[in-house]
């Protein structure tokens, strides 16, 4: 009961144990964090709006994000994917969530910002239903930890609204 | 995976017809039909330029609810180079199985 093989497998299991309770540990001292996370977006401009040779709406816009993140940095969050989305509905469809702009928040001194930019994704409907149509944009911050479990929130930002033509 | 509905910036786990490796990426669009619920979703990798639509079979623009197997919902570090070492160096597998299977053998309970 005491060979090399056993005393190796003793040492190896209570290894991965500890290190096993050690990343919980980790993961359930990022529940005491209260954030308080501000955000904020403007539409600046509609460059334009079309119906495609498909038969779908596009939008084309630019606008201005601001927020500040750094209350969701605790030690153990390796970065912040952060994203702004804009979350409409259609007589076709209940839901439709189609991300504008992302970004990778790699540490706590550059989770305050402003961007200024045109969606970085392309804003497109299945179908034609975006004349006058009424949307919030969303801005998603998902916490990627150092180890355990990812938190992920929002802040829903309503009273959009496209133009009632094409332009 | 839980039941709850697929809503944009949720990190899926898909295959893709003719792809043995699953991919993991974080899902961009989401449209979902009224009355039946189904879905059309578009993923991409977080750091990636493009969409997956170059990842996925010819001719497929959307992912459903049938192709996603999972979610991720946290990291448990380095514990997937186990994974990657056993498929890139097999023999890394049999000598652990046959160390394991040795130990179990000689044992004297």
């Amino acid at each position: 009961m005491h060979s090399f093989g056993h005393r190796a497998n003793a040492v190896a299991t209570f290894a991965l144990t500890i290190l096993a309770a050690m990343c919980f540990a980790a993961s359930f001292s990022d529940s005491f964090n209260s954030p308080t996370p501000a955000a904020s977006a403007q539409i600046l401009n509609i460059n334009w709006f079309q119906k495609e040779a498909n038969a779908n709406d596009e939008v084309s816009m630019t606008l201005n994000i601001s927020a500040d993140l750094s209350s969701l940095f605790t030690w153990n969050t390796k970065q912040v994917f952060v994203f702004v989305a804009a979350e409409y509905e259609t007589p076709q469809n209940a839901l439709n969530q189609v991300s504008l702009w992302d970004g990778i928040i790699p540490a706590k001194e550059h989770a305050k910002f402003l961007i200024h930019t045109t969606n970085k994704y392309r804003f497109i409907d299945q179908g034609s239903n975006l004349k006058g149509r009424d949307f919030n944009l969303t801005m998603h911050w998902h916490i990627m930890p150092k180890t355990g479990k990812m938190f992920a929130d929002k802040i829903v930002m309503t009273g959009y609204q496209l133009p009632e033509q094409y332009r | 995976m839980s039941k709850e509905p697929i809503r944009t910036g949720e990190i899926v786990v898909f295959n893709i017809d003719g792809r043995e490796i699953p991919i993991v990426h974080r899902v961009i669009k989401v449209h979902e039909r009224q009355e039946s619920g189904e879905v059309d979703i578009l993923t991409k990798g977080d750091n990636n330029f493009g969409d997956d639509r170059l990842l996925y079979a010819q001719g497929q623009l959307w992912l459903q609810k049938h192709h996603i197997m999972g979610r991720a919902v946290g990291y448990l570090p380095y514990v997937g180079w186990v994974t990657i070492v056993m498929t890139e160096k097999p023999i890394i597998k049999y000598l652990l199985i046959g160390a394991l299977g040795l130990l179990v053998i000689t044992s004297k309970e």
